[in-house]
């Protein structure tokens, strides 16, 4: 390879995923932390019971990643030999953590929100 | 609908600043992929071959040239992703991994001549093909590849691949199919597994070396191994033309308990028998086998080789290799004609990486031509070789003309480490990239 240019990464993996599926995942990727922190906002604290709740799925959203990513690879797991492969499996498995925490933190805080909201609407 | 509380967001803010996000994540990337600057050119251009090179080629002179005159010549429908050959035959992919449709990659305006070429005339500046159409060209990209000469090896039977514990992973993606079949047969029972590689240049030096670690990991893993032995025998004294990294593959398989051989050269096979006959410097050897990966000598298509293309002295002459400089690509004697990929006669280089390198270069040569401005563009021999060392890890070995090793990912991805992360690269990244390549994007 002779330089990294974003680019060609780009074009990579839309060639690897197909273009529905990456801009699938580009949209799920920008969706899931700004409606994390639009919740934040506009909750003003972080609500400690659902981030628990969301972390240990979240624990378990790791590893999934990490088995999509045996599969998809054609690996085994017992592949891992130098450092390089110790940082790739932990930013997997951090990416299927935190992706998941947030994922599944923003729908429950979300649907909360909307069910309160609907209890609350002014009567017509 | 708004929440009008005094210090919540708005839904309609909340949609702004998204949008903006976005908006600013992706606009680097939108200038980024400004469209480079076209030249205004009547050249008639032809490619013969529609490979790795070949298609590249196109996708990248039509990004380059407005009005141009582009003919690709393959009489091949299909398009072999070759590097996926070995991992059809590791049993990692399918038969039709490196299958795919040549019309899929050939850019608008660039017209597609499915037929072989018959002759190539520099002198007269004309391609013709089998039906006797005539090509007449301002410029030429040879970008056919290569042959595999079969007959050289007495005894050998193509169509005998995939049994009686005979292989040929080079062959086909069929013959890579049939060959994991018999491999892994074998790898159940166990026994003698003879690896070469041919005296001739070759496509991937490094396949060779590869599939004697695939053999060797899979009879450890089917429990088969105590009772086997894998010898590899090497066509000169070394394992690789790069010393390091031949120092770092006699370690291994110094580890793995695989025998090295040197100075072999396969003259020989008896199918039915299944003996291998090579010569050495002490005269004929013989070696019973029960599993052999033959990998045949290779040359110029005969095309090239009748034509007055390749080198006239030398090493390559025999081979029929196009005589072109190593760093341009350009003809020596024939300025107006390059040779890209397997077929040009150059140290190194005939890899897919080595294609993804050498196209831009020669692009920039045929546009200082038809610009009259100078470019100083070089192909520095840049080879890439991801050699497989088991199922599951690999070591990603780049290096240039001089040997030295010139890593992607310094500090990060390790050459001579086997690594996984290489494996990675190998199983997932390499074919989108290839790809990618292919439609002028890499």
């Amino acid at each position: 390879m002779s330089e990294l240019d974003p680019i060609v990464l780009l074009a990579v993996f839309q060639e690897m995923l197909g273009a529905p599926l990456l801009w699938l995942l580009i949209i799920l990727g920008i969706i899931t932390p700004l409606a994390f922190i639009a919740l934040l906002l506009r909750e003003r604290r972080l609500v400690a019971s659902r981030m628990f709740y969301s972390q240990t799925v979240g624990l378990l959203g790791g590893g999934l990643a990490l088995v999509l990513m045996a599969r998809v690879s054609s690996s085994g797991f017992t592949d891992a030999g130098g450092p390089a492969d110790w940082l790739l499996i932990g930013l997997i498995f951090g990416l299927g953590l935190v992706g998941t925490t947030l994922m599944l933190y923003s729908i429950a805080g979300w649907a909360q929100a909307l069910r309160r909201a609907g209890h609350h609407r002014p009567s017509e | 609908m708004s929440y009008n509380d005094n210090n919540s967001l708005t839904r309609r803010r909340f949609l702004q600043l998204g949008t903006l996000g976005t908006g600013a994540l992706l606009l680097p990337l939108s200038t980024a992929n400004a469209a480079p600057q076209k030249f205004r050119s009547s050249a008639r251009i032809v490619i013969v071959g529609a490979g790795a090179a070949g298609l590249a080629l196109a996708s990248r002179l039509t990004a380059s040239l407005e009005g141009a005159d582009i003919t690709l010549v393959d009489a091949r429908r299909e398009h072999f992703y070759q590097p996926g050959f070995t991992l059809v035959a590791a049993g990692i992919k399918p038969v039709d991994y490196p299958v795919s449709r040549t019309a899929d990659y050939v850019p608008e305006g660039v017209r597609l001549v499915v037929e072989p070429v018959a002759e190539i005339d520099p002198e007269s500046n004309r391609v013709t093909t089998e039906s006797a159409l005539r090509l007449d060209y301002d410029f030429l990209f040879v970008a056919c590849g290569m042959q595999l000469d079969y007959a050289a090896i007495d005894g050998m039977d193509v169509r005998r691949i995939g049994s009686n514990g005979m292989g040929s992973i080079y062959h086909s993606p069929q013959g890579a199919h049939a060959t994991w079949l018999e491999m892994s047969r074998f790898a159940d029972r166990g026994g003698v597994a003879v690896l070469q590689r041919p005296d001739t240049e070759m496509k991937c030096a490094g396949a060779p070396l590869k599939y004697t670690f695939i053999v060797e990991d899979y009879l450890t893993r089917r429990g088969t191994r105590a009772h086997s032995q894998v010898i590899y025998n090497s066509n000169n004294q070394a394992l690789f033309s790069v010393p390091i990294v031949s120092e770092k593959v006699r370690m291994l398989y110094r580890e793995r308990n695989i025998q090295m051989n040197y100075d072999r050269t396969l003259q020989a096979i008896d199918l039915d028998r299944r003996i291998a006959t090579f010569s050495s410097p002490q005269g004929k050897v013989q070696l019973e086998y029960d599993f052999i990966n033959v990998i045949p000598p290779m040359k110029a298509p005969d095309v090239v080789r009748n034509s007055p293309l390749p080198w006239q002295t030398g090493a390559w002459a025999n081979e029929g290799w196009m005589e072109v400089d190593r760093g341009t690509l350009r003809h020596v004697r024939y300025p107006n004609v390059f040779g890209i990929g397997d077929i040009a006669g150059v140290p190194k280089g005939k890899t897919a990486a080595s294609v993804k390198w050498q196209v831009p270069v020669a692009i920039e040569h045929l546009l200082a031509d038809i610009s009259d401005k100078p470019t100083d563009a070089l192909y520095t021999g840049y080879t890439s070789c991801p050699l497989i060392t088991r199922l599951g890890q690999a070591m990603l070995i780049e290096f240039d003309y001089e040997n030295n090793l010139m890593p992607s990912f310094p500090g990060l991805v390790a050459p001579l480490e086997e690594l996984w992360v290489s494996w990675v690269m190998k199983t997932m990244g390499l074919k989108p990239t290839y790809i990618s390549m292919l439609r002028g994007r890499a």
